[in-house]
């Protein structure tokens, strides 16, 4: 029973890494803790009044040893910095072809959507052993993404996609956490991460209640209802680009700069298509602001991911 | 040697002194006397400190149970901004500077008075318009941001008194700014003949190194909170990006001056701890021009640290790196300190006074505040334990674990100086040592729970956690009795203690070389002092110590 008063549970391929950098370096604090208590507590009771120790040439300055005390922690500063650095560009270092969730947060909950369009709030499901990414957005004040099993947390923001991976290790069911303060029921926008096995995850995805009768995923529909088709579908009389197959290529902005499309990008050009134009274009694209939220926004993005998918199948 | 009991039995209190100098209330209220103003900052922030007591008192009753039955959560977010923005901003950022510091500055380097009375008595003032500002978001129903400010919430969504919590810090920035210009100027121009850069008390420095962080540090949060009241105002988008704004930049600009903050909150604090050991064990400081100079270099490099608090906010990667190898090296200079205070010790000839046994309290707690600050500043470490009750803890054991120990230390040890009055002894070593049992009682499991991942600022948590929290609850409770201890014991002291006599400690230092407490213009004024000695010239009297 004691464990759960000591660790945390570790359900991640970073978490034993994290916890054995955090036990390192208590050990380290510890060690500093009670060579210095011991040290105070010594000198207090050798030296209390009335004692009988030698006191001879009390007032000894002592500049080797001042450097030592200087040298040494600053050394073993460097090497803590070192070790846990390398720790954390683990956590940047999102895995070729991690499984994409999309988060939003907004007031007080979290909405999830997964690559086939299926949407939960405050509840997420994933396989073990496959990495998984998270891209996320706030739509109204500053949030944060806790999953303590996992030992991963990143701030979600208005405005901007933030980034996350982890990848499970263990089949449970987790807690899921905002650490951003956010307002009233800030303690109350939590939720449950939830580790299948794969053929469980599987059938979790298939097994649905919530997908739509239409034969067309959420985000084709918005892509058809906003009219997207009409000017990017490659055909003669489109006036935009052709998008299939584009995302994560590079593309030539008229400003002669190259950028490559990621989400960030294309969140820009349907917010602010005016930002950056694709060379050889008209600034033709309406701007979208008002009529996409972030959670449309991110079943368009999926969507024009996934007519890469074809293309390159075709 | 005369012992502390010989001393005070001849002492008698001094007839003409800054107390008994004139009794008007006027006389107090347009004082330019920085004792005085010393004394009014003392009665004000003590206020404070209870009124964020209570509130903290609200805080740990809440979290007895896991669901939010005392408090709605609202109220309870309400209850923990006001903690902090009281706490921080009207308690631990002038505690020791605006009230010991005041106090003994000019008394330390022998002059009159501080450079500017004048302009000493207008930073209280600012102070107290500030307290004001803070009363009247009080009575308008609180704020409920966080002490922290974070947009776009506190700028667009916070339908509380946004307004006049920024406008409290606002005017207690510029009383504090204030203070820093008037010490940095009285110690550059007043300090007694033979009173050299290297003579001063470890104090002074302390107070220098704090005042350089104050004059540069406090304006960039002062123009934050405007920029935050103008887009909150009339919607100018500087924070919030639907408007087009940037969140993060708000954390910047607020950790620019808060991270260094910290430092003007836990450098003073230091510089009692040097008076108070050394007085104690009758010792020169060790490595005295390391721990002068270790002061500055926290000051000069606690101003490139800030970006330790956005590991996770989506600053970039880089920046990250820089920010948490600056910080690894910024603990270095603090543990410098801690090194020679223990060497202090050697060969000393050690009594555990009061003030001394919460000196020994600030070092075990200070330790465990720097050390695991070490952990927050661990960038692999961080991701898991930012924002939970790990920080929490953390910047408890340095702010009260330390500043608020020295604090009280100080006050212990000056406290004759400042009243003419002895404190009952027992008393006061019996708080001591029930602030350091209760303190670690309340904040030890804080790790632990924030390890286990208990976010902070939540006002409903997990069942797991309960066992945790009421261990905390109940060392708050204890630590509320060694506060209140003091609360009653002193001011008894004002009617019923006995006369302290001059240096009821034997201490050194100009303070002690005048009566207690001093006159209006502090010395003699026939006869200012003259400096000829080192500071801490302490020598062990080897007749007294009996066989080797
Ligand atoms: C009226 C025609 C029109 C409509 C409707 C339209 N777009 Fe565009 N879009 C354009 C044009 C023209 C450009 C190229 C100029 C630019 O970058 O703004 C463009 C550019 C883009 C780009 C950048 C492509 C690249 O290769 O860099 C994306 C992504 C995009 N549109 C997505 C959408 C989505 C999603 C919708 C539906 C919500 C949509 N567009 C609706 C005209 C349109
Ligand atoms: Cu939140
Ligand atoms: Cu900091």
């Amino acid at each position: 029973m004691f464990e759960n008063y000591l660790m945390p549970e570790s359900a991640s391929t970073i978490a034993p890494r994290v916890d054995a950098l955090i036990w390192v370096l208590t050990g380290m604090s510890a060690f500093f803790f009670f060579a210095v208590v011991a040290a105070l507590a010594f000198l207090a009771i050798k030296y209390r009044k009335g004692s009988d120790a030698n006191r001879d040439l009390a007032h000894p300055d002592n500049d080797a040893l001042e450097i030592t005390w200087t040298v040494l922690p600053t050394i073993l500063a460097v090497v803590m910095f070192v070790v846990s650095t390398a720790i954390f560009l683990q956590y940047r270092q999102i895995p070729e072809g991690a499984s994409e969730i999309y988060v939003t947060g907004k007031q007080w909950m979290w909405k999830l959507q997964h690559p086939s369009g299926k949407r939960e709030i405050n509840s997420l499901h994933v396989p073990v052993g496959v990495p998984i990414k998270l891209t996320m957005t706030s739509e109204d004040v500053l949030h944060s993404f806790f999953v303590p099993a996992f030992r991963v947390k990143q701030d979600v923001l208005p405005g901007r996609y933030t980034t996350l991976w982890f990848e499970a290790t263990k089949p449970g069911t987790y807690h899921l956490f905002c650490t951003e303060y956010c307002g009233t029921d800030h303690s109350r926008m939590i939720g449950s991460v939830t580790v299948l096995e794969q053929a469980d995850y599987q059938r979790w995805l298939e097994s649905d209640d919530s997908v739509m009768a239409s034969n067309l995923t959420p985000g084709e529909a918005l892509y058809a209802k906003h009219g997207c088709v009409t000017c990017h579908d490659g055909g003669d009389a489109a006036r935009g680009p052709m998008l299939a197959g584009k995302y994560g290529t590079e593309e030539t902005l008229n400003s002669g700069e190259t950028i490559i499309i990621d989400d960030e990008y294309i969140r820009e050009s349907i917010y602010n298509p005016q930002a950056k134009l694709v060379a050889g274009y008209a600034p033709l694209m309406p701007v979208f602001k008002n009529l996409i939220n972030e959670e449309e926004l991110f079943l368009l993005i999926e969507h024009i991911k996934s007519m890469e998918d074809t293309e390159a199948s075709n | 040697m005369h012992t502390i009991a010989e001393a005070q039995r001849s002492a008698v209190f001094p007839e003409v002194n800054y107390l008994s100098a004139r009794h008007t209330v006027a006389s107090w209220l347009f004082t330019v006397d920085h004792k005085r103003i010393a004394m009014l900052y003392l009665v004000t922030i003590s206020i404070m400190f209870a009124l964020g007591g209570s509130f903290a008192a609200l805080i740990r009753l809440e979290l007895l149970t896991p669901a939010g039955d005392l408090l709605d959560s609202d109220t309870y977010n309400k209850v923990f901004t006001l903690h902090g923005v009281i706490m921080i901003f009207f308690f631990l950022i002038p505690s020791v500077p605006a009230t010991i510091g005041n106090f003994l500055i000019p008394l330390m380097i022998g002059c009159k008075d501080l450079a500017f009375p004048r302009i000493n008595l207008l930073s209280y003032y600012l102070y107290l318009l500030g307290a004001t500002f803070a009363i009247i978001v009080l009575v308008r129903g609180g704020v409920d941001t966080g002490w922290t400010f974070y947009t776009p919430y506190s700028s667009t969504y916070a339908q509380t008194e946004v307004f006049y919590a920024t406008m409290a810090a606002f005017a207690a920035g510029f009383s504090s700014i204030l203070t820093g210009l008037n010490f940095i100027v009285t110690i550059h121009k007043m300090r007694a003949p033979g009173m050299s850069w290297f003579r001063m008390p470890l104090f002074v420095w302390a107070h220098y190194a704090t005042s350089l962080i104050q004059i540069l540090g406090t304006p960039v949060v002062a123009i934050t909170l405007v920029l935050l009241a103008t887009e909150r105002i009339w919607g100018v988008g500087i924070f919030n990006p639907n408007i087009g704004g940037d969140p993060v930049l708000f954390q910047h600009l607020f950790w620019f001056y808060s991270h260094p903050a910290v430092y003007v909150m836990i450098l003073p604090g230091m510089g009692v701890i040097s008076e108070v050991i050394t007085c104690f064990s009758r010792k020169r400081i060790f490595g005295y021009t390391f721990v002068a100079f270790s002061s500055l270099a926290i000051a000069v490099i606690g101003f490139l640290v800030w970006g330790h608090h956005m590991y996770v906010s989506g600053q970039s990667v880089f920046a990250g790196i820089v920010f948490s190898f600056i910080t690894f090296l910024v603990a270095v200079p603090s543990a410098i300190k801690v090194f020679n205070w223990t060497a202090t010790l050697y060969k000393g000839e050690i009594t555990f006074e009061a003030p001394m046994i919460y000196a020994f309290g600030f070092m075990g707690l200070f330790l465990v505040g720097g050390l695991t600050g070490i952990l927050l500043g661990s960038m692999g470490a961080d991701v898991h334990f930012h924002d939970t009750y790990f920080v929490v803890a953390h910047f408890h054991y340095v702010m009260v674990g330390g500043m608020v120990m020295a604090f009280m230390c100080g006050l212990h040890f000056w406290w004759p100086k400042m009243t003419g009055r002895m404190y009952n002894e027992t008393l006061g070593q019996i708080s001591g040592i029930l602030v350091f049992v209760g303190f670690n009682l309340t904040f030890m499991p804080q790790f632990l729970v924030g390890y286990l991942g208990m976010p902070r600022r939540y006002h409903v948590y997990s069942e797991e956690w309960q066992m945790l929290n009421v261990m905390s609850t109940l060392g708050a409770t204890i630590l509320g009795l060694g506060y209140i201890l003091p609360a009653i014991y002193f001011p008894w002291s004002l009617f019923k203690g006995a006369p302290a006599g001059d240096n009821p400690w034997d201490a050194k230092g100009l303070e002690w070389e005048t009566t207690s407490p001093p006159p209006t213009f502090n010395f003699d004024e026939e006869n200012m002092p003259v400096v000829t000695e080192e500071a801490y010239a302490y020598v062990i009297e080897r007749n007294t110590l009996g066989a080797r």
